[in-house]
């Protein structure tokens, strides 16, 4: 294969992952890393490197929507950074000690995690009547738009979804994704955010947390420029799309057949890794 | 009052994002139109991993790489622009934090600030 049907075929496959991505909301970074081992055949640690670089572009191309529609919680979003970016330090220096079987498996089980979330619809929690005394002093607190009104709401179980984002860190850095699922589960299930205040605010911290994994990713030699370039463009476009036609469109049927290659993926990510070809 | 400045620090974080993205994915497509143009034939070998050299290793590698117009110099300098994004985006919080007298999150932003630099002079 030459380099421009290569690039083009990479260009296509990445478009494809985000539009996917964004209409689910699974982003297209999840399924970047296995197409990119698996039906390209690249080393799974330039496949870890063209992927983060993608989740850096979509998450700070949508973030930057949702922080001035007044969604996204800043505080909460700069304070749980704190947490990520350490775990992604973490999960970046891993990636050179870990075999690349052992993170195919860990990744195929991220996938598979992943779409069981998606279809098990995470809903607004139901919130103690208790202030949290720790979110009060730290100010994990806010109000985002509902109806025309605004709502007020303040955090819950500030330890817990600490610890959490820190292993959502580390997923990261370790996969080159920008585990947003893992994110939502630590404000959703454990801070007891809104559900819409939960989702935009993790889009939110994917850049920073990526952003720390980067540097050593790049010095590693794991981002390809000629690599990554096709694959950065085709997500972001497919992504930015994606987010369009996701406001008029009944996604039922994109989100089942989507979550099915997530499923098949991850199976073949852990078989892969199991067998030690990865 | 405060609600209307911390509406402005969110208005600002979300501007620059946008522009920074842009920006980036502009300048990684003129290195991608470039590498085409440049480099004819089979693709190379992505299938093993070889350590790199410090041309698209390093900051300053990426940037006299781009200097002489070379492609994967070119899009690297995007990606560099890129992953400046987020980090621009907490020295945004750092100082906007501080004009809103929040010193607790001025802090926080300062603490990220540094984990995300330390991720660049700690090689490896």
């Amino acid at each position: 294969m030459n380099v421009l049907d290569f690039s083009l075929a990479l260009f296509v496959t990445s478009l494809l992952a985000g539009f996917l991505g964004a209409m689910t909301g699974l982003g297209g970074g999840v399924v970047i890393v296995p197409a990119l081992c698996l039906l390209f055949k690249v080393d799974l640690h330039y496949a870890l490197g063209a992927s983060l670089v993608s989740v850096i572009a979509t998450s700070s191309g949508a973030a930057a929507a949702y922080v001035r529609e007044g969604f996204s919680n800043i505080r909460i979003g700069m304070f749980l950074e704190v947490a990520t970016t350490l775990g992604a330090l973490l999960g970046a220096y891993l990636t050179a000690k870990v075999s690349g079987n052992w993170i195919g498996v860990i990744f195929g089980l991220v996938l598979l995690y992943s779409a069981w979330m998606s279809v098990h619809k995470l809903d607004d929690q139901p919130r103690s009547s208790k202030a949290d005394a720790l979110a009060l002093r730290l100010n994990l607190r806010g109000s985002y738009p509902v109806n025309g009104g605004r709502e007020e709401y303040v955090a819950e179980h500030v330890p817990a979804a600490f610890g959490i984002m820190f292993g959502a860190g580390t997923l990261s850095g370790l996969l080159g994704i920008g585990s947003g699922a893992v994110k939502v589960l630590a404000m959703d299930s454990a801070m007891k955010l809104p559900f819409k205040v939960s989702t935009t605010t993790s889009n939110f911290m994917i850049g920073v947390t990526a952003a720390a994994s980067a540097g050593i990713y790049l010095s590693r030699g794991y981002i390809l420029p000629s690599l990554s370039m096709p694959v950065m463009l085709g997500v972001l476009v497919g992504s930015l799309v994606g987010a369009r036609v996701l406001a008029h469109t009944q996604v039922k049927t994109i989100r089942v057949a989507f979550v099915v290659v997530i499923v098949a993926l991850g199976v073949e990510m852990i078989y892969n890794g199991i067998t030690g070809r990865l | 009052m405060a609600q209307d400045r911390e509406h402005g620090l969110e208005q600002a974080m979300g501007r620059m994002l946008q522009i920074g993205v842009t920006v980036a994915a502009l300048v990684v497509l003129a290195g991608g139109i470039l590498y085409l143009l440049q480099s004819g034939g089979s693709k190379p070998d992505y299938g093993h991993f070889v350590s790199a050299s410090p041309a698209v290793t390093t900051v300053s590698g990426i940037v006299s790489g781009a200097m002489h117009m070379d492609a994967r110099g070119v899009i690297g300098f995007g990606i560099l622009l890129l992953i400046a994004t987020p980090i621009c985006r907490v020295i945004f919080g750092v100082v906007g934090f501080a004009m809103l007298r929040d010193r607790l999150y001025t802090a926080v932003s300062a603490a990220v600030l540094i984990i995300l630099l330390y991720s660049f002079v700690a090689r490896r």
